[in-house]
């Protein structure tokens, strides 16, 4: 099997492994937001970005190759991330102590991860829609990162295209497909995988809160990079390289 | 029949010319708004049946957009040009001038329902600006303060644009300096006799011996592209397909708008040779719809190409030689003019680009083999295939051979187009376009537009080329007059408008440039905001999807270096300033309670 090395330790690939899937493979973390082990790439959050061979790339849609040697942890490129990470919170409304997903949301671990103290930005404040209408499942927007992973999950594994993207630049929403646009009426049902892979807190399930007590969720134990191998790493072995020559922006 | 019923048959008719088939969706929707003015969401879902995708599919397409309505707008439909040379020469000015007589402000329709105003992006007349374009179908050149009476008269009267006077709408080539593109004569069928006596690998050689780089800005050697596209294997059923890119939407580029209206032939017997060399038998021009104007000319020439055996079957009576072209017209998105945003439009998606690898040449349109070009690239293209590789090398320099078009706008007294060889100098351009003027000197010139490079007038020695710098087209002059954060703010403005807000970057990266530049130009600046902005300009560059994102600072970095000054005297304060003003913030509050005395604010300004 042939390898690159990440932050100088080699990782072995399969022909047609991204960075991120290889990375995953061997139990290595690179931040991500917007990857998933059993979906298609995207490389919208950026987060993931690494040098490769001293050029910046997205290690969740650059190809493994022999021999490349990618930095991923350098003091740079956190820097860089936590810009990111800082620009998507101030893009949307987070307010993280009143947020049942605090402790499981991979956005919130990343900052942390990253050593993120503050938005330092100025805040957008959008006037975002909450839609509640769905008897089992929240849609909180002004939570949305725009990962894409629930249209992605929606498309690909549901076969149910609940979910599609709008707009333009800032402007980027999510939009449910619907006749009224609202979640009550779509075929969005709690089992789908677009239900279960929303990063943040953007699309929770109803009536469960604080199941975990705050202190003892996932993130609270372990942090990001920990949590971002445990469980993707069984399905990622599952997975093979992941569908490529589509729109970024997915099937469509 | 009903309003309803009308434009419901109305939608069945667009659907099925265009056979229910999704990839004609962008089509299909502006076809659709041609006879409903704008698309409401019963329109969208008729849409979504027809063509077999969801609701929401088709409004995620059509909201990506600029030029699709999801509102109702005015009976006319006015986009005022907002590059920063329209501004130049008064835009703003004349827009909210307008807006005023018709008791509107921009972006609403008027109380009569007769007109909406707002802004777009550069519409491709910088020559000839201030520029409005109407109804998306046509534009207006040279508006005025006397034309802006006159057109609100006729906008409230409503009366029909065939009735608005035809000198308005007039666009003028102004060719100023013509070399072998430009002069050449018109083309019918020379290029594709000489490329079927050569044969399609001798005339891939010619291209390759000519040394042709693509026109759009990268520089792509083209002989390289087609290449690779002929190795990449075709599906049983499939094609290959050449693309000619005519969404011109750099802004301060028109250069391929007078190629389109002058030299449309060579850029569609280009095409053709490229169609002999892969073998392809489709082809599209993705015509900016902007320039919707030109469409009905180019498809009469197809035509009379079609009817002299140039296009079609058996091409130049040779056997197997299968080969059209049919014309797509884009809605407003600069983004589509990256070669796969531009696919992912042709096949009716939002224009967000790909991921790459496969590059569109091993997998582009509807997956198959793709070769997209710049208008001037193909017009460059025929003439080669009908003088020989050798001639073209011989102009220019050796590393970037034969001319190349500029469109010249701005701050000079005879803005237009300038055919030169590669390896002119930017003086020379100035003294041609006469740049500048007494006491107003030259101060700098914004090369290949936005995404370009901006240089200081001290620069003027360096040459047009690869080696050197690299352009798309266009240049553009401004005086010792001008305010060059200014021009660095519009064309932020430009880049946010234009994300396709994809990635988190360029999404959100160039909204916040856009708000500290703001915030600067609004007198709260401080020393800290340049450290932010400097962040962000390095952040933009290596960390987006594709290149609108890795360029959208270029305008903020070139000015930073080398116009400080304009940036300094807005950095002074040594103290960090907020981005709002705080006592404004209290206005709402004093709403509410009826107050205004100077206990309700924090500072009193009797």
């Amino acid at each position: 099997m042939t390898a690159f090395t990440l932050d100088g330790a080699a990782v072995p690939f399969l022909d047609g492994d991204t960075l991120m899937s290889a990375a995953v493979r061997a139990g290595r973390h690179i931040p991500h937001l917007c990857w998933h082990p059993r979906l298609g790439q995207s490389g919208a959050c950026r987060l993931c970005t690494v040098r490769v061979d001293g050029r910046l790339a997205a290690a969740c849609t650059t190809r493994a190759a022999a021999g490349q040697v990618v930095e991923n942890r350098t003091p740079d490129l956190d820097r860089r991330r936590r810009l990111l990470l800082q620009m998507l919170f101030v893009e949307g409304n987070h307010f993280c102590p009143g947020c049942e997903k605090s402790g499981e949301c991979l956005l919130q671990a990343q900052a942390c991860a990253m050593g993120m103290t503050g938005p330092d930005f100025e805040e957008f404040h959008p006037h975002r829609p909450v839609d509640a209408s769905h008897p089992d499942l929240w849609l909180e927007t002004n939570r949305c990162i725009l990962c894409k992973l629930c249209v992605r999950a929606s498309h690909e594994v549901d076969g149910k295209d609940v979910f599609a993207i709008g707009g333009r630049g800032i402007a980027t929403r999510l939009i449910v497909n619907s006749p009224s646009g609202r979640l009550a009426d779509s075929a969005f049902a709690v089992d789908d995988l677009a239900a279960q892979v929303c990063p943040v807190g953007a699309i929770l399930p109803k009536r469960r809160g604080f199941a975990v007590p705050l202190g003892r969720r996932r993130f609270d134990l372990r942090d990001a990079a920990g949590a971002g191998t445990a469980e993707p790493l069984a399905a990622a072995a599952a997975v093979g390289p992941s569908a490529q020559g589509e729109g970024a922006d997915g099937p469509r | 029949m009903s309003v309803f019923e009308l434009r419901t048959a109305h939608v069945d008719r667009v659907l099925q010319r265009h056979g229910g088939r999704r990839e004609a969706l962008v089509q299909i929707l502006r076809e659709v708004q041609e006879g409903t003015r704008w698309l409401p969401r019963e329109a969208l879902a008729q849409v979504a049946r027809g063509v077999g995708l969801t609701p929401a599919i088709v409004e995620g397409v059509a909201s990506f957009y600029s030029f699709f309505h999801l509102r109702d707008v005015g009976r006319h439909h006015l986009l005022f040009s907002d590059n920063i040379t329209d501004r130049m020469v008064g835009s703003c000015r004349l827009a909210r001038a307008l807006c005023r007589q018709l008791g509107t402000t921009p972006g609403q329709r008027s109380a009569d329902g007769m007109a909406s105003v707002g802004f777009t992006s550069c519409i491709g007349l910088g020559d000839q600006g201030p520029a409005v374009l109407v109804d998306q179908q046509r534009a207006l050149t040279r508006l005025d303060d006397l034309r802006v009476v006159q057109l609100a008269e006729l906008l409230r009267a409503g009366e029909p644009t065939e009735r608005w006077p035809e000198e308005w709408f007039r666009i003028d080539d102004q060719v100023r300096r013509a070399d072998v593109l430009l002069e050449a004569p018109a083309m019918r069928g020379e290029a594709l006799r000489a490329a079927v006596a050569r044969g399609p690998q001798a005339t891939l050689d010619e291209i390759v011996a000519s040394k042709l780089r693509g026109r759009g800005g990268a520089g792509f050697p083209t002989g390289e592209k087609w290449r690779c596209a002929c190795c990449a294997p075709v599906r049983e059923d499939g094609t290959r397909i050449v693309v000619c890119n005519a969404d011109e939407s750099e802004p301060g580029s028109f250069k391929d708008r007078v190629l389109l209206s002058r030299h449309a032939d060579a850029v569609f017997e280009g095409m053709t040779v490229a169609a002999w060399v892969l073998g392809a038998r489709r082809g599209f021009v993705y015509l900016r719809g902007e320039y919707r104007y030109l469409l009905e000319g180019l498809l009469a020439l197809l035509a009379r190409r079609r009817a002299d055996g140039l296009l079609g079957r058996g091409i130049v009576g040779c056997e197997g030689f299968d080969f059209d072209i049919e014309i797509h017209l884009g809605a407003g998105a600069y983004v589509c003019g990256e070669e796969s945003s531009l696919i992912e439009s042709l096949e009716g998606k939002r224009g967000t680009p790909r991921i790459r690898p496969p590059f569109p040449v091993e997998r582009g349109y509807l997956g198959q083999p793709t070769i997209v070009n710049n208008v001037e690239t193909f017009c460059a293209a025929a003439r080669i295939a009908a003088r020989g590789g050798a001639w073209w090398a011989a102009i220019g320099t050796p590393v970037s051979s034969g001319t190349k078009l500029h469109s010249v706008s701005g701050d000079c007294a005879r803005p237009g187009i300038y055919e030169y060889p590669f390896g002119v100098t930017i003086g020379r351009i100035l003294a041609d376009c006469g740049g500048g003027s007494a006491g107003r000197e030259v101060q700098a010139v914004q090369v290949g537009g936005p995404s370009g490079v901006c240089l200081a007038a001290s620069e003027c020695g360096r040459r047009l080329c690869f080696e050197d710098v690299p352009t798309a087209g266009a240049l553009m002059v401004f005086d010792s007059s001008r305010d060059m954060f200014e021009v660095a703010r519009c064309f932020a403005h430009f880049f946010a408008h234009e994300s396709c807000g994809f990635c988190t970057p360029c999404r959100v990266g160039t909204e916040l440039v856009v708000r500290r530049m703001d915030k600067l130009a609004a007198g709260h600046g401080s020393m800290f905001d340049e450290q932010t902005l400097q962040a962000l300009e390095s952040l933009l560059h290596g960390t987006t999807h594709c290149g609108l994102g890795a360029s959208a600072t270029n305008p903020l970095r070139d000015t930073l270096a080398r116009f400080r000054p304009a940036y300094e005297r807005r950095l002074q304060s040594p103290d960090f300033k907020p981005g709002f003003d705080l006592d404004a913030e209290l206005e709402p509050a004093r709403r509410v309670t009826g107050r205004d005395d100077p206990g309700a604010h924090l500072e009193w300004h009797a």
